[in-house]
């Protein structure tokens, strides 16, 4: 069976969540300890959102100093997927997996909404299963959002197809060109804002056109990085 | 005991949403006078000994490494607090 490791620091928030993703995927969830040495022989990597360490320096700036980074920066640079989610997409630009940085919302409110994305590349590990130009509804929930980079960085990302999602209808947190999520030149590291694991089973996700909480969006994320492990 | 100062600001050119909003404060609570606000970090280091330039140089390499993200901020200063040396 597949093994996709979920990452817990200290205060990390959406660890179960993302471990119960992995599972109605099919895949079995490997929780892995900020402090582990070794990547336990998993398949993929989930860095689950939160407020690891308290956010304090800088949101995700401490999580790229914990020993579990290190192997992940590693694996990731031989092909490991690996998604962050949230303050996990925080601690991928940290540790300079992915480009640019995350300041305050604009609006300097907390955000908690159910937010419509489209899908702009369905070539990365994490997002094979979508169809591009899909638009999907996810919930989103954050404070250090707005996502920055500069000028030259913003059009590399968008020239070579690594914008992976961007807000559709309103842009929620001031992002520049409205992106909400971008992968690495080798689309095996995705990084998004807004959370998938929190929509992957009827019942507890956002609306869906099926009726109240039937939304599950957020599922073929994990589907998809099963798909590109066995493809 | 010595104690090195370093200041990080956020770059000029990254919108700064904490420094506009206390800058929309400041006129409502009567400070009409300032025109704009930024908002920024000091981090005070403490040393053992005296503050050497052995001391500032590492002060400034964790500010640039550690302290700041190069991305968004930039070390404005790195300096001895003289009150407490």
């Amino acid at each position: 069976m597949t093994r996709v490791g979920v990452v817990t620091f200290p205060g990390t928030l959406d660890d179960r969540d993302a471990a119960r993703a992995v599972r109605l995927a099919g895949a079995e969830a490997v929780p892995l300890w900020h402090a582990d040495a070794d990547l336990h022989g998993v398949d993929a990597v989930v860095l689950p959102g939160g407020f690891s360490y308290g956010d304090y320096l800088r949101a995700g700036a401490i999580s790229r100093f914990a020993p579990v980074m290190g192997e992940i920066v590693d694996a990731a640079g031989k092909g490991l997927p690996v998604l962050g989610i949230c303050n996990g997409f925080q601690v991928l630009t940290e540790a300079h997996l992915l480009p640019g940085s995350m300041i305050k919302n604009d609006h300097l409110h907390f955000i908690c909404r159910e937010q419509v994305l489209s899908v702009q590349n369905v070539d990365t590990a994490w997002t094979r299963d979508y169809t591009l130009g899909e638009k999907i509804t996810i919930p989103l929930k954050n404070q250090d959002g707005q996502y920055v980079a500069d000028e030259r960085t913003l059009d590399e990302l968008e020239g070579e197809g690594r914008v992976v999602f961007r807000y559709e209808g309103w842009n929620p947190n001031g992002s520049r060109r409205g992106i909400a999520g971008i992968t690495n030149a080798a689309g095996n590291v995705v990084g998004l804002m807004p959370h998938p694991e929190h929509a992957v089973e009827a019942g507890f996700g956002p609306d869906g056109p099926k009726g109240p909480r039937t939304g599950t969006d957020g599922l073929r994320f994990f589907t998809s990085v099963l798909h590109a492990l066995v493809g | 005991m010595g104690r090195v100062v370093v200041d990080v600001m956020p770059k000029p050119e990254i919108l700064d949403p904490q420094g506009k909003a206390v800058a929309g404060a400041l006129p409502r609570l009567g400070f009409a006078q300032f025109t704009s606000v930024r908002q920024g970090k000091r981090f005070e280091l403490e040393v053992e000994g005296p503050v050497t330039d052995e001391v500032l140089a590492a002060a400034r390499a964790a500010g640039e490494q550690v302290l700041s993200n190069p991305v968004i901020e930039d070390v404005v200063a790195v300096y001895e607090d003289e009150v407490s040396a």
